[in-house]
């Protein structure tokens, strides 16, 4: 049950503008059981990327498969393949409005074909009293509704549960406890859990590996520990670098200069080097494509 | 002292959200006021704005030099709020128009409160721009809210909150929908103009990171009371109340 991206590319077409490549070339495998964290800033493809592999988006170029299948564009036929479940960003509209919570989450459970699960079952899990289930979205917060959106996910019994920027839409306090329930979720029931956030401090305390992404690609991936306490691409560096410590010592994080290249018009060579503080001559003429660290400072071998 | 807000209460309802809070802001300093969601933070600004939800009572005062601006009649309030006491909001996403250019909401209220001309105020509006770094101010003047970056949203909003030379800069955590790299430019940007303008601000945040890295003395509330509030070494270094000691130590450290 693991899932395998391989060299993905999506590409935004709209009438009147330039081809947008919001992922160029991103590989990634995500084990059963294992909690991978994908960061990187805003827009650099993260999103994309877990929309293709739920099959949202169609991928133009590369590769997405699943248990050896490969991922096919979500339509309205029912789809065979229900195994990877997609948490979204804002539970404000990810729930249907004017249907009671515990028919969500029944829709999730059949599904599954299961029938010996009650949706209040499901509430109880995700840590929600059982007569939630009779009530409507609006009836509660945005950390509550998330809960619904996990507990709606989980109904399905998925391997593979997406997070696409899961709490990001949630109360400072309320964020760090719900990507704990969604870690100690799908860890639980055995499923691989793939967390996507622009806030490096939650994804440190609930993945077991890190990939970092910059402008549809990703150019550091390795075990969270490691990169957090030694982190190899310059962009990894300057990601960490730039969160504020609460030493007391008043000292401003380090900037990272310019902004993020127009993803239509990515610079030539490596993708970071416009931007990047040791930049050398071979950056910008031909762009890195190995792994684990993704820049010339770093070739294997 | 510049602001300085004494035993304030806001009741709504028959909940007490904030039980007797005090607060000095000075000149040229970073007050930086920490604690959960739902501890008051937000209402504390909020409150010196008079932009509490209706139906709210409030007790004690908040003195801006003579006035008290919880007894201030409601016209002479609107000259001190955009004026002398100004805000920045969470979301830059939904705290500029969407329909009106960055210069026409640079603009509006400069042109209210100084009663600036046309001219002027675009000549100011520009230059404004440009202390918040906005590359080609004059060409980003006529553009919309849409055509720019989180990150650059965030300083036109910063840009229009200090418009009209205001002595009291509230920022209700102005770095949290952001990325940490953009981040650290709008902390450093807003330490800058604190020190450069003698601004007095007031900084309202969950993450103490942040607080760390730019405010100068720091507040802990808790269910609407401020349990403590010293120095910023001080208060995250040796942390007088229990209550300070278990937020830090419930960040991911080194430890963990």
């Amino acid at each position: 049950m693991t899932l395998e991206i391989k060299d993905l590319v999506v590409e935004h077409r709209s009438p009147g503008r330039p081809i947008v490549r919001a992922v160029a070339g991103a590989s990634l495998t995500v084990s059963p059981g294992e909690v991978v964290g994908l960061v990187g800033e805003s827009g650099c493809g993260k999103s994309t990327l877990a929309r293709a592999v739920c099959g949202l988006n169609p991928v133009t170029e590369g590769s997405i498969t699943f248990d050896g299948r490969q991922v096919t564009p979500l339509g309205l036929r029912r789809r065979q393949l229900t195994g990877i479940q997609m948490v979204f960003q804002d539970p404000y509209s990810s729930l249907n409005p004017r249907r009671r919570v515990g028919d969500q989450i029944a829709d999730g459970l059949r599904t599954a074909g299961d029938t010996a699960t009650k949706p209040a079952d499901l509430l109880e899990r995700v840590g929600l009293p059982r007569d939630f289930a009779g009530r409507h979205p609006h009836e509660f917060s945005g950390g509550q509704r998330q809960r619904i959106a996990i507990a709606r996910a989980l109904a399905a019994r998925p391997s593979m549960l997406i997070g696409d920027e899961p709490i990001s839409a949630l109360d400072a306090s309320a964020q760090a406890q719900v990507a704990r329930l969604m870690r100690d979720l799908a860890v639980e029931s055995g499923a691989g859990l793939l967390f996507i956030s622009h806030d490096l401090s939650v994804v440190r305390l609930i993945a077991d590996r890190i990939a970092v992404m910059y402008l549809g690609k990703i150019v550091e991936v390795g075990r969270t520990a490691e990169v957090w306490a030694d982190p190899q691409h310059p962009y990894t560096r300057a990601l960490l670098g730039a969160i504020p410590q609460p030493d007391g010592l008043g000292v401003l994080p380090a900037e990272l200069a310019g902004d993020v290249p127009d993803p239509a018009d990515p610079p030539a060579g490596c993708r970071f080097n416009p931007r990047c503080p040791q930049v050398m001559d071979v950056c910008r003429d031909k762009e890195p494509d190995f792994g684990p660290v993704a820049c010339w400072l770093h070739q294997p071998g | 002292m510049t602001l300085s807000i004494t035993g304030l209460t806001v009741t709504i309802g028959d909940k007490k959200i904030l039980r007797g809070v005090d607060l000095d802001l000075q000149e040229g300093r970073v007050h930086g006021l920490a604690g959960e969601s739902g501890s008051g933070k937000t209402m504390t600004g909020l409150a010196v704005l008079g932009l509490l939800p209706h139906g709210a009572r409030t007790g004690g005062a908040i003195r801006l030099g003579e006035r008290d601006l919880l007894k201030l009649p409601l016209k002479e309030l609107n000259q001190v709020r955009g004026g002398e006491v100004a805000m920045v909001f969470q979301d830059p996403a939904t705290s500029l128009h969407p329909m009106l250019s960055i210069g026409r909401q640079l603009t509006e209220h400069m042109r209210h409160h100084l009663g600036l001309g046309k001219r002027e105020a675009r000549a100011r509006a520009i230059e404004l721009l440009g202390k918040v770094r906005i590359p080609g101010a004059a060409e980003a003047y006529d553009r919309y809210p849409h055509q720019f970056s989180g990150g650059m949203r965030q300083r036109i909003a910063i840009a229009i909150a200090l418009a009209c030379s205001p002595k009291v800069l509230i920022a209700d955590e102005p770095t949290t929908a952001l990325d940490v790299t953009v981040q650290a430019g709008v902390l450093r940007l807003l330490r800058g103009l604190c020190d450069d303008l003698g601004l007095a601000v007031l900084l309202v945040t969950h993450d103490l990171g942040v607080m760390s890295a730019v405010a100068d003395e720091v507040s802990v509330m808790k269910d609407g009371l401020v349990v403590e509030t010293g120095e910023r070494a001080q208060v995250l270094r040796e942390p007088a109340h229990p209550y300070t000691r278990s937020l830090l130590d419930s960040l991911p450290g080194e430890s963990a």
